[in-house]
């Protein structure tokens, strides 16, 4: 990789003045994205600001009904934490499914949604729940943050700080996954939360995370598997690769929205 | 150059590094440990997992500069020179786990992180699923397995308990 | 027999290296003052090279010379060669292009070498590789090998990219068969091209003593004898013995660390030129776009049967794609390693084979795992299951029906049979698998909404390769002995130092487990050197499943000679005469009497020589052999795969995998298993989860492991492993070999197994999800039909 300049700051406030300074420069949370790219000579920072040292971004806290989970969590204690487990075991499958056990170990929920991997599986589940990204300068809805592919409405100079997720009494996850690169070919994740239901996937749209509302509509009679018997989505604007074409993709979003739902409902 | 100290099986060690130095690449050549191996450039083949405080981590995928005040353990540190293998490494040799050896150190070192997850009654599903990110193209991993199950549960014997606890 | 013995499931002696991070690899050794290799390679598949404009690079930091391919010219090194001849049809040689370690003026596929960085460190190096200018002229490619011989040419040597137009059989005589029979199975078959990936990428250290004028070379290869012997030859770096190779622990092979690349040759070259030491190491990237891949054919195969549905003659057509350049052994791999197996384990009166062989602008194409064989096995088990389902016979029957029975067997397609029970494996591998049990486990899956299929594999293969001068009349330019030499110490440890080399196969362990079985003295007390052209004389390296029929007779035949000088040593100190000297677990003694000697004694009497006249007897305890086989030796038996297919998704899962191989004589079963267990990885590999893909301009579009599945441990189930056993009568141990069988029984497992779930047999490898899914909508599939096996 390209050499850089390395920064450990200790508060986020630092972390944006560092931002501000090196306009060419990067967070590292994880560093489970960043640092591939970067080893193949595809990214050129200038710099990398670690948040390993900053306090009071990792954890997953129960706030009324959301669940609130720090930056810097990483997946293999999002997949573990006592508290989601109990809230909605549905969410802590997503950093479960996220590529192997070692990668768990190091990536973080904010590190692969600034990312936004139209293959990755968190943001699945932020649209899927209709999260919101706090940042250290906002709140930005699920809805409005994921604009396309490797693209977010991240602004110079932000930092994610937290995801609140508020909690669906109904949700699941279904992932079919990359058979060589662990990542989700297809992933589906459903909720119902009152009158909202949410089907969002990733792995299939060559724009990265989006809902199914043709699903939604229909799931909104019944929330099950039934209700969208039969149903598939186009094949336009699927990802098209030697591992899945776009019929096979719009297929899969089909059989694991109702996967996902029949595990949901269970 | 940056500096930065660990400490690596025990030992305080320090060292002068360009910023983009890996973890790997501070391992084999500073140290000159070369038990943890490099066998892809996409963090998928697992040969340089390692532990980070007690943690399996791909030292492919961590700058050297990130394990500033860590404590790193490698396949060297696991049984003391001399002294007796660890009941994993055991497990391996035993249950002829290994060919070539090139994925072994970082197989191993994956196998602990798997018990300190899962505990040391290991079914084949568990082991097969958790080795999910390590890549062997000799064994096809039907021994890896049985050395795993077998190394778990010794280690839930006795000393290995201890050990992977640390 | 012994703990240690043969047949005993000894545990390994290199494996303490390993598992404590202790094993030297060639990355691992370093010289003082090393520098770093970086190669600059082609972002084209086919270009001419119009300018390199180094000056940028060479004055960056740490770095010590750019050189490219016309400096390569100017100091008169010379191309890498393939070193087997093979024949057109019509009596042309074939049509070796020439192939520099660095490209002359044009690039012939993505990743080929242009120029190379010499830099202080790696990252210096990459640093340099990139800001130097080379400006191509891009050149219309040739990726599609069905389309290579109308495409632009890429070599002047090449007309129509052909590289030759071989056969083997008889023409006239497989066609007569045609036309009397009865039904003709035909089948359009895609062998898919796959990337090796030995997890230890390739490397290369070469160091110069300017003192002595030699040279030295660490490297990743399973043949460093071979490989001095093409670089001092044919390359022409320095004379043989100015150049010393070595390789140390090399982290698996496959076939693809037996050939000789141009990476070890410019490092040798280099590090003369600047008077450092060079170290290259590939990392994954660069192993895809320049390790020699493997397969790589199209063939279109019929089966004519009468009747009663005997075989009568198979026919087939195959193209071969060899890459850009003839990797050192490519010649061989789609002609005399393939067609000469295409009577498999059936009675074939009649096969014809033609071969046509082609240049693309993709990586060279070589030996990997099976070689040749795997591709012959999957046509013909191909071509037998599909003839038993349209005749409507039981799969496993129709074999039998077929199944050679007596030997020795002479095939049309040059192979003499020497032994087997082919019956014998199938029958067994039937049991262990619990085909009658199938359909009932095939209707529990129906109700789950799965489908079922089972599907055999009986394959065979030739290996211990191999006699020289049969491979000499059939065009390859070594011979394919192998040699032993045998040291006795003082103290009576033995040294064995064989031209074998091993890559994860455990040679130090069986090798030693027969020395001590021999000699009667304790398994510790024997160590095994190979590796290095200053220890052992000569040798042919391993691969193609010989070490042990080959590289183990050698040391049988050396070990003879020990007890035969042992014996006259002995004689003397016991004052017997010498045919009255008996030699048992390591003792001597003399006949009838109570008078013995035991191996240390004998030993040490060899060497302090007090006993004997030197005019009588050499002191010493020191035997070479060079063992040259009498025939291949014949490995063969049966696996049988079974799998449900998720009709939803296409997602498949081996449920069950068995097999039963004869092997002849094991010397230890644990590293037996272990070796058909990571064969059938590759083989369900290659059948369901591999696959090299180039894009039409010749890109490569699975460059990394993100991309090229590799199989990970929840792609595979548990093996249920057997032997049956008939000895070969080729060699003194009785041995066949075991190394490759897995990857050649198993593709054609899994697509029986595959295409009987689905009922469909269009379906090409690497069967993934998706693929399975679009033969599904091709092809509803039957409901829970009732299994031809079962019929």
């Amino acid at each position: 990789m390209y050499n850089f300049t390395f920064h450990r700051p200790t508060t986020v406030r630092q972390a944006a003045g560092l931002l501000a300074r090196n306009p060419e420069a990067k967070i590292l949370a994880g560093g489970h994205s960043l640092l591939p790219v970067m080893k193949q000579r595809l990214a050129q920072p200038s710099a990398l600001i670690d948040l390993a040292l900053v306090e009071g971004m990792t954890g997953v806290e129960l706030k009324g009904r959301s669940v609130v989970i720090g930056a810097m969590s990483r997946h293999a204690d999002v997949a573990n934490s006592a508290v989601l487990l109990e809230a909605m075991p549905a969410l802590a499958s997503v950093p479960g499914s996220v590529g192997d056990p070692q990668v768990r170990n190091r990536g973080t929920i904010g590190g692969s949604i600034a990312n936004n991997d139209p293959n990755a599986d968190y943001p699945a589940a932020l649209l899927g729940l209709g999260a919101t990204i706090i940042t250290n300068k906002r709140r930005i809805a699920a809805d409005d943050f994921f604009t396309g592919m490797f693209s977010t409405a991240l602004e110079e100079g932000e930092i994610i700080t937290k995801v609140s997720f508020p909690i669906a009494k109904k949700a699941a996850y279904e992932k079919f996954k990359h058979p060589a690169s662990g990542f989700a070919l297809v992933g589906v994740f459903v909720s119902k939360r009152g009158p909202d239901i949410r089907v969002a996937v990733t792995g299939a749209g060559s724009n990265g995370v989006f809902r199914v509302k043709s699903f939604e509509e229909a799931l909104k009679k019944r929330f099950s598997p039934k209700s969208i018997e039969g149903m598939t989505i186009p094949a336009t604007g699927m990802n098209n690769d030697i591992h899945a074409s776009p019929e096979y993709r719009a297929h899969l979003v089909g059989v694991l929205a109702r996967r996902a739902l029949a595990k949901a409902t269970a | 150059m940056p500096a930065v100290s660990m400490t690596v099986n025990g030992k305080a060690v320090s060292g002068d590094v360009e910023a983009r130095t890996l973890l790997v690449q501070f391992l084999r050549e500073n140290l000159r440990l070369t038990g943890t191996h490099v066998g892809c450039d996409t963090s998928q083949c697992g040969a340089c997992v390692i532990h980070i405080d007690g943690i399996a981590a791909k030292s492919c995928t961590t700058l050297a500069l990130q394990c500033e005040g860590a404590k790193i353990t490698t396949i060297e540190g696991l049984a003391e020179p001399g002294g007796p293998l660890h009941p994993m490494q055991e497990a391996f040799r035993e249950n002829h786990g290994l060919q070539c050896g090139y994925c072994t150190p970082g197989m191993i070192m994956a196998a602990l992180d798997i018990v300190r997850r899962n505990g040391n009654d290991l079914d084949e599903h568990t082991i097969r699923e958790q080795l999910d990110g390590n890549i062997c193209r000799c064994t096809g991993y039907h021994n890896i397995v049985k050395a795993i199950a077998a190394g778990a549960k010794a280690m839930g014997q006795g000393e290995g308990a201890r050990q992977a606890a640390e | 027999m012994s703990a240690t013995g043969i047949g005993a499931a000894v545990r390994r002696k290199e494996d303490f290296r390993f598992i404590t991070g202790k094993g030297q690899y060639t990355d691992d050794v370093t010289r003082p003052g090393e520098t770093r290799a970086v190669f600059v390679r082609s972002p084209h598949a086919h270009a001419t090279i119009k300018s390199i404009d180094a000056s940028e690079a060479k004055s960056m930091p740490g770095v010590l010379a750019v050189l490219t391919g016309a400096d390569l010219a100017n100091d008169k090194i010379g191309n890498l060669i393939c070193g087997w001849m093979i024949h057109s049809k019509d009596g042309s040689p074939m049509k070796m292009a020439p192939h520099p370690a660095l490209a002359a003026g044009k690039v012939n596929h993505v990743g080929d070498a242009v120029a190379v960085v010499i830099a202080a460190t790696q990252a210096q190096g990459r640093d340099a590789a990139e800001k130097v200018n080379v400006e191509y002229e891009p050149l219309t490619p040739i990726i599609d090998l069905v389309k290579a011989k109308s495409g632009q040419q890429i070599h002047e040597i090449a007309p129509n990219n052909t590289i030759y137009e071989w056969s083997l059989g008889d023409a006239k005589a497989t066609e007569a068969a045609f036309a009397k029979a009865k039904h003709v199975t035909q089948l359009d078959i895609v062998n898919n091209r796959l990337a090796p990936n030995a997890i230890e990428p390739r490397a290369a250290l070469a160091e110069y003593d300017a003192g002595t004028d030699q040279l030295t070379l660490w490297n990743t290869s399973q043949n460093p004898h071979v490989a001095r012997l093409v670089i001092a030859a044919f390359v022409g770096m320095a004379p043989e013995h100015k150049l010393r190779v070595i390789a140390p622990d090399v982290g698996g092979g496959f076939g693809s660390k037996i050939f000789i690349y141009p990476e070890e040759v410019v490092c040798l070259w280099a590090a003369r030129k600047v008077q450092r030491p060079v170290k290259w190491t590939a990392d994954r990237s660069e192993a895809f776009l320049t390790d020699a891949h493997g397969r790589d054919h199209i063939t279109h195969a019929e089966l004519a049967l009468d009747e009663h549905g005997k075989i009568l003659a198979l026919r087939a057509h195959t193209i071969a794609n060899l890459g850009a350049y003839m990797s050192t052994f490519s010649s061989s791999v789609p002609t005399y390693l393939y067609a000469t197996l295409l009577s498999g384990q059936y009675d074939i009166p009649q096969i014809y084979c033609e071969v046509d062989a082609v240049y693309t602008n993709t990586v060279p194409v070589d030996a990997y795992r099976g070689a040749g064989r795997p591709e012959a096995t999957f046509v013909v088990e191909r071509l037998v299951e599909v003839a038993a389902r349209e005749l409507g016979l039981d799969p496993a029957e129709f074999r039998k029906r077929n199944f050679i029975k007596s030997f020795p067997h002479q095939t049309p397609v040059i192979m003499a049979y020497d032994g087997g029970d082919y019956g014998a494996s199938l029958k067994k591998a039937m049991e262990i698998a619990d085909v009658k049990g199938f359909n009932k486990r095939r209707r529990e899956s129906a109700r789950h909404g799965k489908l079922r299929g089972l599907g055999y594999s009986a394959y065979i293969e030739a290996c211990g390769i191999a006699p020289s001068q049969a491979v000499g009349s059939l065009g390859a330019g070594v011979g394919l002995w192998e040699s032993a030499e045998v040291r006795v110490n003082p103290t009576g440890s033995v040294e064995v130092l064989t031209g074998s080399h091993a890559h994860g196969q455990g040679h130090e362990t069986t090798f030693a487990q027969l020395v001590s079985e021999r000699l009667g003295i304790p398994f510790e007390n024997v160590s095994i050197v190979h590796g290095d052209t200053d220890k052992v004389q000569f040798g042919m390296g391993t691969y193609g499943s010989r070490s042990g029929a080959v590289g183990m007779s050698a040391i049988v035949k050396a070990l003879d000679k020990i007890e035969t000088k042992a014996k006259k040593v002995a004689s003397h100190m016991l004052e017997a005469a010498e045919g009255d000297i008996e030699f048992k677990d390591g003792k001597f003694t003399v006949a009838g009497t109570d008078k013995s000697a035991a191996w240390a004694d004998v030993s040490l009497n060899a060497y302090i020589a007090h006993k004997f006249a030197g005019q009588e007897l050499e002191p010493g305890l020191k035997e070479t052999s060079f063992y040259d086989p009498t025939n291949f030796t014949f490995p063969a038996g049966c696996h049988i795969c079974e799998l449900e297919v998720d009709t939803e998704t296409g997602k498949t899962e081996i449920v069950k995998w068995t097999a039963v191989d004869d092997f002849g004589t094991i010397i230890n079963p644990m590293i037996v298993e272990g070796q058909v267990h990571g064969g059938i990885a590759q083989g369900v590999g290659q059948a369901m989860l591999e696959g090299v893909v180039y894009d039409k301009d010749g890109q490569l579009v699975t460059g990394s492991m993100m991309d090229y599945t590799m199989p990970r441990a929840h792609d595979l189930p548990s093996f249920n492993v057997g032997t049956t056993e008939t000895k070969s009568p080729s060699n003194p141990l009785g041995m066949k070999g075991c190394g490759e069988a897995g990857a050649i029984a198993a593709p054609a497992a899994v697509m029986n197994a595959i295409t009987d779930a689905i009922g469909s047999e269009q379906l090409a490898m690497p069967a993934t999800a998706n693929a399975v899914w679009s033969a599904l909508q091709r092809n509803k599939p039957p409901q829970a039909a009732i299994p031809p096996q079962a019929a």
